[in-house]
């Protein structure tokens, strides 16, 4: 087992937490033991930088202070969602250049009583960290369910390839390590020219226009190329294409319906593990046709028992009661189907 | 003693002053126009000014037309720009040395993006983690009201698939993290 200290960000906890349960499992799998950085903060994605430069600096290089303290043993910190594997290692490398920018981080960080010397741990994107530290070898070895006959289209967003501080990568524009690791699991990788093209970002909340088009011009392309589902490498990437697809489709009038999960999820279905231990279910443009293709399952949904001793209260939105007020039409209701992009 | 008006000598430093708070290897003053930004941007088709045509107008000294312009608030910060310019320009950094004098000097026509940085930034200093919920409502409401309705599937989605937690999450050293904070910013302003 090698250790690394991870470093979740934000999404995990909450719209990327399909990509944070699958790569727990798969993690373990093929020997990557991840110690989360106790008390890590938000490294202010592309948001604080915007506004206090200093500031956003110092939010991030706290991390790094706190990873640099309690590495123990471990070698690296790895970062699985790519705008906080490019925010550490932005800061990381300008701290480097010992230009002045360094000594502010570290005056701003004695005020909490803590520091940070450059340099000292590498920091991976959990794609990188598989491909070039653990190696394609391993991840065949432990495929026992092979992908085969699932298009897939390697979409490995912006943020990891560029700007390669680290240097990392094949290609800041064509990078090729989301297709080999796909490619080692046995999936059919479609040729995806648009893999790097950004998804929009932040503009699905400041300029909702730019970020339809966005979305619909990676997901057109996908579709064009016979793509049974898209991968992706960073949780505001499968946010933005997942989560805003459907209301892309009602503004553009387009019946796209394209599902993106993250690579960590196909990896857990090609090591043979089951689809509800890796997240399945939680997209909201439903992988269930396109992982059948393989023998996989979505999970279905558990519906609660009702409580014996629980007083008669009326369902909320419940299913006898409202829809028999509904003179026999069947009541809408805003569930699963109609955020899959139902409205034509 | 310089020959210039007050008003002229002030925008004439606006290129300076831009590289300088970038930091000390922007490259900024080496732009040669060429382009290649503006023609690989994935959102310049809704930016005012496109990088190229930014960096001409802050090199005249357009204050205001610089600082106004929505440019930098349309940068999604996916670096093209970066990787392929020819002089190596720090352009994602510029975009977000921009932002900054806009919001400090309330130069901005629109606030849509500049609330939603600070919205977020407020969200890290109350909790030290940000608050998808939290940020989304107080955004959405603010900004996009009548959006809330073909919003509402993806909203319900979301939480009932929970993948948004109804409560934030604040970490155990917030007062150190405030401390840093700011420190940083008496650092930012000396």
């Amino acid at each position: 087992m090698s250790k690394y200290l991870y470093y979740p960000g934000c999404s995990m906890e909450g719209s990327g937490k399909a990509y944070h349960n699958s790569l727990m499992p798969v993690c373990e799998k093929i020997g990557l033991e991840l110690q989360e950085i106790d008390d890590w903060n938000c490294c202010g994605a592309t948001e604080y930088l915007g506004i206090n430069k200093i500031p956003a600096y110092a939010l991030i290089g706290r991390n790094l202070a706190l990873a640099e303290a309690q590495s123990n043993g471990a070698q690296d910190i790895v970062a699985p969602c790519s705008a906080c594997y490019l925010n550490l290692t932005k800061i990381d490398s300008y701290m480097a250049k010992k230009n002045g920018v360094d000594e502010l981080i570290n005056d701003a960080l004695s005020a909490g009583g803590l520091s940070y010397e450059p340099g000292q741990l590498g920091i991976h994107h959990l794609l990188d960290l598989i491909v070039y530290e653990i190696g394609l070898d391993t991840v065949k070895e432990k495929v026992v369910r092979p992908l085969t006959g699932l298009r897939v289209a390697p979409y490995i967003g912006c943020m990891a390839p560029r700007y390669d501080y680290a240097k990392r990568w094949s290609d800041s524009e064509h990078p090729l390590e989301l297709d080999w690791l796909l490619g080692a699991l046995g999936a059919e990788v479609v040729d995806y020219p648009l893999k790097t093209h950004c998804c929009g970002g932040h503009m699905p909340q400041i300029g909702p226009d730019t970020a339809y088009e966005l979305i619909h011009r990676l997901v057109d392309y996908a579709e064009e190329v016979k793509t049974d589902i898209m991968v992706a490498v960073c949780p505001m990437c499968q946010m933005n294409i997942d989560a805003y697809q459907n209301e892309t489709n009602q503004h553009l009038g387009t019946k796209h319906k394209m599902p993106i999960v993250f690579f960590t999820q196909l990896m857990g279905l090609a090591f043979g593990m089951r689809e509800r231990d890796l997240g399945f279910g939680s997209e909201l443009v439903s992988a269930k046709e396109a992982i059948q293709k393989i023998g996989s399952e979505v999970p279905k949904k558990k519906r609660k028992k009702k409580d014996k001793f629980a007083l008669p209260m009326p369902h909320p939105l419940g299913n006898g009661i409202l829809k028999n007020g509904t003179n026999g039409k069947e009541l809408i209701l805003p569930t699963e189907g109609r955020a899959r992009g139902g409205r034509a | 003693m310089s020959h210039l008006a007050p008003q002229t000598e002030k925008n004439f430093k606006l290129m300076e002053q831009v590289a300088q708070k970038t930091g000390s290897d922007s490259k900024l003053e080496t732009c040669i126009q060429c382009g290649t930004c503006g023609g690989s941007c994935p959102s310049a088709m809704d930016m005012e000014h496109t990088p190229r045509k930014l960096f001409a107008l802050l090199r005249a000294g357009e204050r205001e037309e610089v600082l106004s312009s929505n440019t930098p608030w349309v940068c999604v910060s996916c670096y093209f720009c970066a990787v392929r310019c020819p002089q190596e320009i720090k352009i994602p950094d510029v975009m977000y040395t921009l932002k900054s004098m806009a919001v400090a000097e309330g130069a901005y026509r629109d606030s849509t993006a500049s609330d939603f940085s600070r919205t977020f930034v407020s969200m890290v200093e109350n909790y030290g983690r940000s608050y998808e919920l939290g940020l989304a409502t107080r955004h959405y409401l603010r900004h996009f009201p009548l959006r809330l309705p073909s919003m509402a599937p993806m909203g319900i989605g979301l939480l009932s698939k929970k993948r948004l937690n109804l409560k934030p999450k604040k970490i155990q050293g917030i007062k150190q993290l405030n401390a840093i904070l700011d420190r940083a910013k008496e650092l930012e302003a000396a």
